[in-house]
């Protein structure tokens, strides 16, 4: 039973939000072209897109949370369970690969405590991932934190970066 | 400008001129820069003779196929009472290739200037700027300038007063190398999973939302405003002597192993060895270049040889063995053995496959197995013969092009640069074998 069906979710569509999502919605002929976007504000305001998070936006759009969910687990960028407070993708495609991309890899898993790929810190802190092609390959290695995308990293850095981040 | 590096004396900066210009940034001062004039003539011509001035520029797509610009638009029947859209695909994705990001960094209004003299010509009142959600800083710029010219009036109902309807919105994409296809751009685009259409229908007779559409990628549109302003026959005057097929400039992005990575843009048909020595510095201190891939991990792999020998346009590069695609131009040195870069291509093309044709889904998890399965020294020569066959069953064959695009680096890796591989191959960790009783 999901938090939706027992009453404990908070919606995500209020306020501001729900006025964000009217005004999505004048920009094409369809709700459903809203799709992407709607997800990307509940991912903005729940770090993730949870399954109660799905069903929100399959009632505003008309469509099933299944529907949803298939789109959802196309896209790369959706959180389909809670990550670290900083998400860490680093670019280890060829171009960065054989400029050192590895060695910045390691180096974050190493400096956050991450034991491996994908798996968040027991603090629950920090989540390092590979990312196919960020598109900075003149400037490896790119990686990116939340939001943030910083160019030519190297390892040496790495320890700096993360004392930077909030 | 070979951008984060200074202008090179031989480049021809046109789109590039004011990458690292944060003034450019603003409506302002990019305005004072000459800014939406060229919009503001093409408004006050026919959207036929748009086109034809842009098909007489020779200008065609940069986002890799190619295609004449000016005949894409042509494809779009004026007043057959249907929407028309514009999309212009910001979806950068193509590993080696970053010249997008660069143009929506630094010079955001001229996309948009792009984008409305775009849209006016095919007879769209609405324009989708599809950027990739990876894409943060482009993303925020973009944003900003749109809301200063939809302030400005430049963009919107009546824009530049001229009753003309011009809408322009920026959608983020979500992580998905194959929604820079178009066809899966516009499936995107309407909500749904980014899988490749089947064509026909083509775009321009049933695009996105079922209506005629075009998409044109940011470099494309970008140089659009040049054209308009400076004439056809100015920016045709860009090319090769004995190849007129090519005209233009072209932004090329460079990465790998050598001296100066960076954008860097050159009229079309410019000595592709001047380029690698002269502009982009050559090789890394006490190495040699290895390999080249001059349009994109797409593209076939070329030895130095046949890069050394290319002009930089269309047909040069296709008659050098490769081709020029998204001009994302990669390098690789002596100190690399390509077989791991080359797994490393197809695991992206693995990870990055929509899955709906078996061909795709199939070949590019099992070339990735085989060519990482050489790579850690554990290969036999077989294994080369299997990959070709496999890259066979891969290529003209699918939907869309990525299942080719998966094949190509291993065919032109195996058949050019073959002793990388069995260099690794002689190597070969020996298991030992069960004996069966």
């Amino acid at each position: 039973m999901s938090a939706a069906h027992t009453g404990t979710y908070t919606p995500v569509f209020v306020g501001e939000r729900k006025k964000q999502l009217d005004d999505l919605l004048t920009r094409y002929p369809t709700k459903l072209a809203a799709l992407l976007p709607a997800l990307w504000i509940v991912q903005d305001a729940t770090g993730w897109v949870s399954e109660d998070g799905m069903v929100e936006v399959a009632h505003a759009l008309d469509v099933t949370p299944a529907y949803v969910k298939g789109v959802v687990t196309f896209y790369t960028m959706y959180h389909q369970h809670p990550v670290g407070r900083h998400f860490i993708q680093v670019c280890t495609t060829s171009p960065c690969q054989i400029c050192g991309a590895e060695e910045v890899r390691d180096a974050f898993l190493k400096a956050t405590g991450c034991e491996e790929l994908g798996v968040t810190s027991s603090d629950g802190k920090y989540t390092v991932i590979e990312v196919e092609c960020l598109g900075a390959c003149g400037f490896s290695t790119p990686v990116m934190i939340n939001e943030q995308f910083i160019e030519s990293v190297t390892p040496a850095k790495v320890p700096e970066i993360l004392a930077g981040l909030k | 400008m070979g951008y984060p590096h200074k202008s090179h004396a031989k480049e021809t900066a046109m789109l590039s001129k004011h990458f690292g210009n944060r003034e450019a940034m603003s409506l302002d001062s990019w305005k004072k820069l000459g800014g939406y004039k060229a919009l503001e003539t093409a408004l006050g011509m026919t959207p036929a003779d748009i086109v034809t001035v842009v098909k007489d520029s020779g200008l065609r797509g940069r986002g890799g196929a190619g295609f004449p610009t000016g005949m894409k638009w042509s494809f779009m029947k004026p007043s057959d009472g249907k929407p028309h859209y514009l999309i212009c695909n910001a979806d950068e994705s193509e590993p080696g290739t970053f010249k997008d990001r660069e143009i929506m960094r630094w010079t955001p209004h001229a996309v948009i200037e792009g984008c409305a003299i775009g849209a006016y010509a095919i007879g769209a009142e609405t324009c989708y700027i599809y950027i990739r959600g990876e894409f943060t800083e482009p993303l925020e710029r973009m944003e900003a300038a749109l809301r200063e010219a939809r302030a400005a009036g430049i963009v919107g109902k009546n824009a530049m007063g001229s009753g003309t309807t011009i809408n322009i919105w920026v959608h983020k994409g979500a992580g998905a190398y194959i929604c820079g296809e178009e066809t899966a751009m516009m499936n995107s685009l309407e909500g749904k999973r980014g899988n490749p259409r089947i064509k026909p229908p083509f775009p321009a007779v049933a695009g996105v939302f079922g209506q005629p559409t075009t998409i044109n990628n940011v470099e494309t549109l970008a140089a659009v405003p040049h054209i308009i302003n400076h004439g056809a026959s100015w920016y045709a005057k860009y090319h090769r002597a004995d190849n007129p097929k090519s005209t233009g400039t072209k932004l090329y992005s460079v990465c790998g192993n050598i001296r100066k990575p960076g954008n860097y843009e050159v009229a079309m048909g410019f000595p592709f060895k001047d380029f690698l020595y002269d502009l982009c510095g050559g090789p890394l201190a006490g190495r040699k270049f290895k390999a080249i891939i001059p349009g994109g991990i797409s593209v076939p792999i070329q030895t130095v040889d046949e890069a050394e020998a290319s002009p930089m346009d269309y047909e040069g590069f296709v008659a050098h063995g490769t081709m020029l695609g998204s001009g994302g131009v990669i390098v690789v040195d002596d100190a690399q053995n390509l077989v791991k870069f080359i797994a490393r291509a197809a695991r992206f093309f693995a990870h990055e496959s929509c899955a709906q044709c078996t061909q795709c889904r199939e070949g590019t998890a099992w070339t990735t197995k085989i060519v990482e399965r050489i790579a850690a020294g554990d290969g036999s020569t077989e294994d080369l013969d299997t990959l070709l066959s496999i890259a066979d069953n891969m290529t003209g064959k699918t939907i869309c092009v990525l299942s080719d695009s998966c094949a190509t680096p291993v065919v032109s890796g195996i058949t050019k640069f073959r002793t990388d591989f069995e260099s690794l191959i002689k190597t070969r960790h020996r298991h030992p074998v069960p004996v069966l009783a």
